[in-house]
């Protein structure tokens, strides 16, 4: 297996995996999609249409209208800037937290390492969904606040990450020579093992966008989370499921949009982590 | 092992301990006032101290938690404010449903993904390998409630097959009882089938690369018996820790899936009492699923020890 790498053309082995190249385009193509969704929108998200109520998929409205007749597409649209702000901003909250938290287990080694990582363990003996339902019910919702009890259910996961490559990394000449120069620890942590920490986990955050994602459209399906009339894609399903029956385009058609969300940040998320890591080549 | 075993129970009640202070808190820093929110608009301040006072609501904290705690490890988990009965057995009956769903899904994922991980790895870059990765994907893709939509709309609203919600009783004849099941099983199958294929697809492929492998081709034993007996043996482990790590999602399904087809089990009762603010039942659901979340990963790790005693469980715990 390892004498693979050796007798292959340089060309063949620098080439993207697949997934992560079909993954980067629908992505790309999300965030465009995201930034000019009030441009692309035929109409306003809360705009009815009282004469045109359950209309099916058509010209005049591509994924057809809702109860009140409002635009489906222009609603799924528009329901993807909630989606993918909530799934970016957990993550960011949870990179913020399990980040330094990681680095410093890594870094310190000792009873830093054992209180933070047991603690983290801890956050994560709970079932994730009962924590962020009891923090919902007890304050009233918000989607930062969603956001912010999603992050701190990804924190350990990240820390985790961090940790193990920080451990990684401590052996690395690069940490040897700064250490050799007489570096701070902030300068080591910061300027050193804070950029190569990166790469190893981004593979990391693009799963827990995706937790994310499908965390918030659960919590709005079960009214916890983004309050209507938002255009969030949990809420659409769940208040399109007592009209499924004669207008199942309300339910589907965010549905559907959440699928090429996930599948499209799943695929990259993998694709980098069979890039970074040669043995995967071949397997799939 | 019977000292790791311990420890670990011993962290299993600090966990639950921690969530019933949890809970408890997180109850008490409700923005409205309790009694107001059972009397509703037009109480007044009188009748919301009675109340308080019948409830207990009026004594420090500390006395209100000692005292539900004790009450909890009697078996008496209070009365529901809102269905004005015992919380108990409404629990275990919630908890029976939900065991049935989770045990029936739980069979099929293994029985399921199990086999769609053997076909994986012997076809492996065949076009049936690619089919299974997409099937098992599109699980993945959507919260389970999606699919549990989709599958009503086939099923009931359009072919009327079978039963879109509820549940039915064992009295009823295997029959009908069954056929609410359906739908609500094939739903978390669905969710949880691609880790555990994907992990049995890549442990049989290693596996299948093995010299004890290559050697039993060399004997001339007929392909069959060397997938199944040789191969897949070994690389069953890991395939069981993951289901038994499924067990934890399944739980965290259980409540979207429960709700889409009124299901009534532990995931309902916690979202109905969750929306009406009915604090003993939401006390207890929570801890009841916190606690049958933390015996199962217990369970699970216990089980991985003693099914592979390569792995040593000793000073470091990870």
């Amino acid at each position: 297996m390892t004498e693979q790498g050796l007798i292959q053309p340089r060309r063949k082995r620098r080439r993207l995996p697949f997934a992560l190249l079909a993954g980067s385009v629908i992505v790309a193509v999300l965030v465009i999609l995201v930034l000019l969704a009030k441009l692309i929108a035929p109409y306003p998200f809360d705009q009815f249409h009282i004469h045109d109520r359950f209309s099916p998929p058509s010209l005049k409205y591509w994924a057809g209208t809702d109860e009140y007749g409002r635009d489906v597409f222009s609603r799924v649209l528009i329901g993807s800037q909630l989606s993918l702000t909530l799934g970016i901003s957990a993550t960011v909250v949870g990179i913020g937290l399990g980040v330094p938290l990681g680095l410093v287990a890594g870094y310190r080694r000792g009873i830093f390492d054992e209180l933070i990582m047991r603690s983290l363990d801890l956050l994560m003996a709970f079932p994730p969904i009962l924590l962020v339902l009891l923090i919902l019910v007890v304050t009233p919702p918000a989607l930062m606040k969603t956001a912010i009890a999603i992050g701190i259910l990804s924190t350990p996961y990240i820390a985790r990450v961090t940790r193990s490559v920080t451990l990684d990394l401590m052996s690395a000449e690069f940490i040897e020579a700064a250490r050799a120069r007489g570096e701070r620890d902030w300068y080591i942590l910061l300027r050193e093992l804070l950029p190569n920490i990166w790469p190893v986990l981004m593979v990391e955050i693009s799963l827990r966008v995706v937790f994310a994602v499908l965390l918030g459209a659960v919590l709005s399906f079960l009214n916890f989370g983004v309050q209507p009339p938002s255009a969030d894609w949990g809420l659409m399903i769940s208040s399109g499921r007592a009209f499924v029956d004669i207008a199942p385009w309300i339910s589907l058609a965010p549905g559907l949009a959440m699928g090429v969300t996930v599948l499209g940040i799943s695929l990259a998320g993998d694709g980098l982590r069979e890039l970074m890591d040669p043995r995967l080549r071949g397997q799939r | 092992m019977a000292y790791y075993a311990l420890k670990r129970l011993g962290a299993v009640f600090l966990i639950l301990i921690i969530m019933s202070l949890v809970i408890f808190l997180s109850t008490h820093a409700l923005p409205k006032n309790t009694a107001a929110m059972i009397l509703g608009h037009y109480s007044t301040a009188e009748t919301q101290a009675a109340l308080e006072h019948k409830l207990g609501l009026d004594q420090p904290l500390r006395i209100q938690y000692l005292r539900w705690a004790s009450g909890v490890l009697h078996g008496d988990l209070g009365d529901s404010l809102v269905m004005n009965r015992p919380v108990a057995p409404i629990l275990w009956r919630a908890l029976a449903n939900s065991a049935v769903l989770a045990g029936a899904a739980m069979v099929m994922v293994s029985i399921v993904g199990l086999s769609l991980g053997v076909i994986a790895a012997v076809w492996r870059g065949h076009s049936t390998d690619h089919a299974i990765a997409i099937f098992t994907y599109l699980g993945l893709a959507v919260p389970e409630f999606y699919w549990g939509l989709v599958l009503i709309l086939i099923f009931s609203t359009t072919f009327h097959l079978l039963p879109s919600s509820g549940s039915g009783s064992v009295s009823m004849g295997f029959g009908r009882y069954s056929s609410h099941l359906v739908l609500p099983v094939i739903t978390l199958t669905f969710s949880l089938l691609a880790h555990v294929s994907r992990l049995t697809r890549s442990s049989m492929l290693e596996a299948l690369d093995t010299n004890y492998v290559r050697a039993a081709r060399a004997r001339g034993l007929p392909e069959r018996q060397v997938i199944l007996r040789h191969a897949l043996r070994n690389a069953l482990m890991p395939a069981i820790t993951v289901l038994a790590q499924n067990f934890g999602f399944l739980i965290g399904g259980i409540v979207a899936v429960e709700t889409v087809f009124a299901y009534p089990g532990l995931g309902q009762l916690l979202v109905y009492a969750l929306q009406r603010l009915d604090l003993p039942v939401m006390q207890a659901a929570v801890l009841m699923m916190t606690a049958t979340f933390c015996i199962t990963n217990l369970a699970a790790d216990l089980l991985y020890g003693w099914i592979n005693p390569r792995i040593r469980y000793g000073g470091g715990v990870d």
